[in-house]
Formats: C-alpha cells, structure tokens, sequence
C-alpha cells in the first residue's frame, strides 16, 4: 500500500486525528501528536499494515517553531514502506514513547533526545547516547552554537 | 543483591560490576560494555558507545552535496563504496539523475568486492576472537589483493571516495576485468580453505553452535538485518526486496539458515563470498562499454523534497534519509546504519552467558562501531 491507499483507511479508523499527504516527500504522511502511539500499535498489528520494522525514526529542527518527528515503517510481508511525520513544537517537543512496540526505537529515542532535545514520555531510560552525559546543549538543532563550531568558508 | 553461597551458609555472594573497554580487544573500535555479573554469568549488559561521535549528520548539512561523499567515507571504513554509494543514491533520487549503465556496472562491481573485503576482515577477526589466530593470516592476505584492485581504479587502499553524483569519478583501468577474474580464479577455492580451518573444529564448533540464539520475531523488533537476519531464517536482502542499479539483470542466491546462532551467522558469510564471486563475474562479463560519468555542477543545487533510500551493505540495511530545501547544502541527511541496531539486540543475546561468548557474539555479528556512533 502507498501513503495515499493508507489515509483513507487511517482517517476512518483514528478520526480524531489528523493526517494529510505530505507534498514534499511521497513514501510519508503528516499526522497530528495525538496519534501516537495508538496509530503506530494499529499499523504493527494489524494484518492490512503489518509494518513489524521500524526501520529508523529521527527529527528534522524547522526553526522558528516547528521541530518534526519522522518515523518509517517497513512490512516485510506486504514490501510497503510508510513514513509519519508528526510536528512538535520546537520549545517543548514531547512525544510518547515507541520503545514498547519496537525495540530498536530504544536507542533511537535516545539517540534523538541527545541530539535534538526531545522528550520521550514512557521511554524506559532516557539518557544521552553519543554526547556526555554533562554536555549542554543539542548539537544537531539548527541554531546550536559551540565554541569550536565554526561556518565552513565557501 | 546479596544472597548466601549455597555449598555454604557462612558466605554470601553478591553481584558486581565489570567494565569491558572502551579499549578492549574484541570489541573493534571503541565500545564500552557495563556488565553486570553474578559469578561467571551475565546478568545484564550495557553498552555505552558514542565515543566515535564524529557528529557526520551534523558536518553534512555544512557541506555541498559533492563535499559530503569523503565525510561518507569515514562512516564505516571497512566498506566506504557501499557508504559512498547510498549517500549518491538518495542525491541522485532527489535529483532525479540516473547515472550512465557502465556507471551502474562499476557501482556493483565495487559494492561486491568491498563485501568480500569487509567479510574477509570480519573473519579473521571473528576467528581471532573465538581463539584461532591461523584464519587472520588467510584473511588478511586475500583482503589486500582486493586492496589493490581498489588501488588501482581509485587511488585508496580504505576511504576510496570514487563514487560521483551521476557516476564514478573515473573509469576502470583497461586491465580491471582480467585482473579481477584471475584474483577470482585464484581465491574462490581459498574459501574452502577458509572453512576447513573452522569449519570442524571441535573448540571451534562449541564455542558457535546453540551460542547467542537470535529468533526471527526479536530480529526484526530489533531492526537486524543483512547477514545476521539471514541466519535467524529470514530470506531478506535489499538486493532482491528492492533491487537496485543493475542487480535484477544478475543471478545470485540468498544464502539463509535458521539455526539463528553465532556459527550460522558465521556459514552465512562463507557462503556471501561464493554470491559475490558469482556476481563478479557475471559483471564482468556484462560490463557495457560508455561514459562512466554523466557530470554535475560541483555546486549542484537539489530541489526541495525529501527521500529515503537504502541498500545492501556487507552488514545489512543501510540507509540514507536526505531533507533539501532547495539550496546547495543539504537540511538534514540522517544515515540509517545497520551496526547501530546491531548493538542494541547483542545487549539481550548476552544474558546468562561467560565472559568469552560475550566476545564471539560480540564479533559474530560484525560490529562496526564509527558506522554506530557516525
């Protein structure tokens, strides 16, 4: 199934929330915070969807005030690949936590609380993982500045 | 916890903690194991990593699309054509650039000879870590053979920088086809040889089998994939699921077992050397004659939109997930990296185990740690 054959089918089954195409990416639907995680259970579970590999998640900053989850889910049965977008907003991005329902969403919540500073309610063990734990700052949020970080001359 | 020694009452025994690394020989790169122990049994494991943080994601949104492919490089360097080549991937997409046939054939031949260089590396490391110091030698001097035909097209022994949006940066030496397909008919009966040294070797043979067990569900809960999800039974590879460049004009098999263990993922790889000597010479035999190269502006500019690609690396999976707002640089360029799930999962598969098998799980499934941390 592409994203267009899965917004009828997600909008009659999740109608308080919203989804829409996302023009800029094809394989990706946007949907609204409220969705998660119910939405994502719903596409591992069932048989139409069966998406049991969640082949990576990450965040895009879109500064002033948007900073964007993106998820894509993969069915190894049915070969369909789907992404979700979800847009948080940038000053307190909180999303729940995937970690119960894959596994590998573990450490790549982790990953993107370290690098992006959002907070993962329910995650089991939330903490930095590539940064020290006593750095400050999410280096991979467009405006985070460090002293040896410097514009690259053209 | 405390709790009193069975055989005798007087004493107690409790758990403690052990550190292994971050500068630990099994453990290839820099990773930090915090283990929990109950005598000579795991109780838990935790791996730290992020000491190899080389923050690339973040270097590549500082650079133009051409000045990312070396920062690829450094991604994984035991297979820099495959790290290379799925950045160019997901730019050409964006671009909507499909890169000359003969292009296409050098991307292959490429991808399947740093599969046999990294498999070769993995195996005499894996046997070095399991005890047998022999296979070392045997890999290490076939992988330099592959080394130079490397050499020859681009220069480079390990960070090759040779693949260009829209095709290779230049064309194959004139000799490249003979020289590859004596270097072929002189090694592919060395992998025999590589087997009978482990193959039935009974320490060999006790330290692999029924070790680290893997089932399918939690192999794919965990995001395995590549060889390691091959041995837990599942037929999966990116080149068959969603073949890519010329894969569908070539013959080649799957090898997969359900055994799940650290021998199985350790027979995947044997028989991964054999596919890609089969589908080095079907390249050879097939390589259209052409441009190499459909050139780019060197500041290229990509429209805006967003795309994931990704494909068959000597270690699974990879992936690139590329954001362009229409400018020269790129917004966002995440690399899914299989090594990085397979960190994860390996923290499981060690519970209850000894000291030693941490390090033959550790190694069977083919840890890269700079393609972990990037």
């Amino acid at each position: 199934m592409s994203p267009d054959e899965f917004l009828p089918i997600l909008q009659a089954r999740f109608p308080e929330v919203e989804f829409r195409l996302d023009p800029l990416n094809p394989q990706a639907l946007k949907m609204s915070a409220s969705g998660v995680p119910e939405v994502f259970s719903w596409l591992r579970d069932a048989p139409e969807a069966a998406m049991e590999y969640l082949e990576f998640s990450t965040a895009v900053d879109h500064p002033p005030d948007c900073l964007c989850m993106v998820y894509y889910l993969y069915s190894y049965t049915h070969r369909h690949r789907l992404a979700l977008k979800v847009d948080l907003p940038r000053q307190a991005p909180t999303v729940p936590t995937l970690s119960h329902l894959w596994e590998n969403a573990d450490w790549n919540e982790r990953e993107i609380y370290d690098l992006f500073g959002v907070f993962f309610s329910g995650h089991p063990d939330l903490r930095r993982l590539m940064m020290p734990e006593d750095w400050e700052g999410h280096p991979l949020r467009k405006d985070y500045s460090h002293p040896n970080l410097t514009p690259r001359p053209d | 916890m405390m709790r009193q020694f069975p055989a005798n009452p007087d004493l107690t025994v409790e758990e403690f903690e052990l550190n292994m690394g971050p500068q630990h020989p099994s453990t290839h790169g820099v990773l930090r194991l915090v283990l929990t122990m109950d005598g000579e049994r795991v109780v838990r494991c935790k791996p730290v990593v992020g000491y190899l943080h080389r923050s690339i994601e973040k270097m590549a949104e500082n650079r133009t699309y051409t000045q990312v492919i070396p920062v690829t490089d450094r991604l994984d360097y035991c297979t820099s054509m495959t790290s290379n080549y799925v950045y160019v991937m997901a730019v050409e997409d964006l671009a909507d650039i499909t890169a000359p046939p003969r292009a296409q054939y050098i991307r292959v031949i490429m991808s399947e000879l740093n599969r046999i260089a990294s498999h070769l590396l993995w195996y005499g490391t894996f046997a070095l870590e399991v005890g047998a110091t022999t296979p070392f030698i045997y890999g290490f001097r076939d992988r330099e053979k592959v080394l130079d035909l490397f050499e020859s097209t681009c220069g480079a022994r390990l960070l090759y920088n040779y693949l260009r949006i829209g095709g290779v940066s230049r064309d194959l030496p004139e000799d490249f086809s003979e020289r590859m397909l004596a270097f072929l008919d002189e090694w592919e009966p060395l992998i025999r040889e590589y087997e009978d040294l482990l193959d039935e070797n009974p320490i060999f043979y006790n330290r692999t089998r029924k070790v680290g067990f893997l089932s399918p569900e939690k192999a794919l809960a965990y995001g395995v994939s590549g060889p390691n999800l091959r041995a837990s039974g599942m037929a999966r590879d990116v080149r068959r699921e969603h073949p890519y460049a010329v894969y569908p004009e070539l013959e080649f098999d799957i090898p997969v077992r359900t055994e799940g263990d650290v021998f199985a993922r350790y027979r995947i790889r044997m028989e991964e050397l054999r596919q890609s000597a089969r589908i080095l010479r079907q390249c050879a035999e097939k390589l259209p004659k052409g441009p190499y190269l459909e050139p780019q502006p060197l500041r290229m500019v990509l429209p805006e939109g967003e795309t994931y690609v990704h494909l068959e690396s000597p270690r699974g999976d990879i992936g690139c997930y590329l954001v362009s707002q229409g400018k020269d640089k790129p917004y966002r360029c995440k690399f899914r990296t299989p090594s990085f799930c397979h960190i994860e999962v390996f923290q499981h598969l060690v519970r209850d185990c000894l000291i030693p098998d941490i390090m033959a799980i550790c190694a069977s499934f083919d840890v890269v740690l700079p393609e972990t941390d990037r």
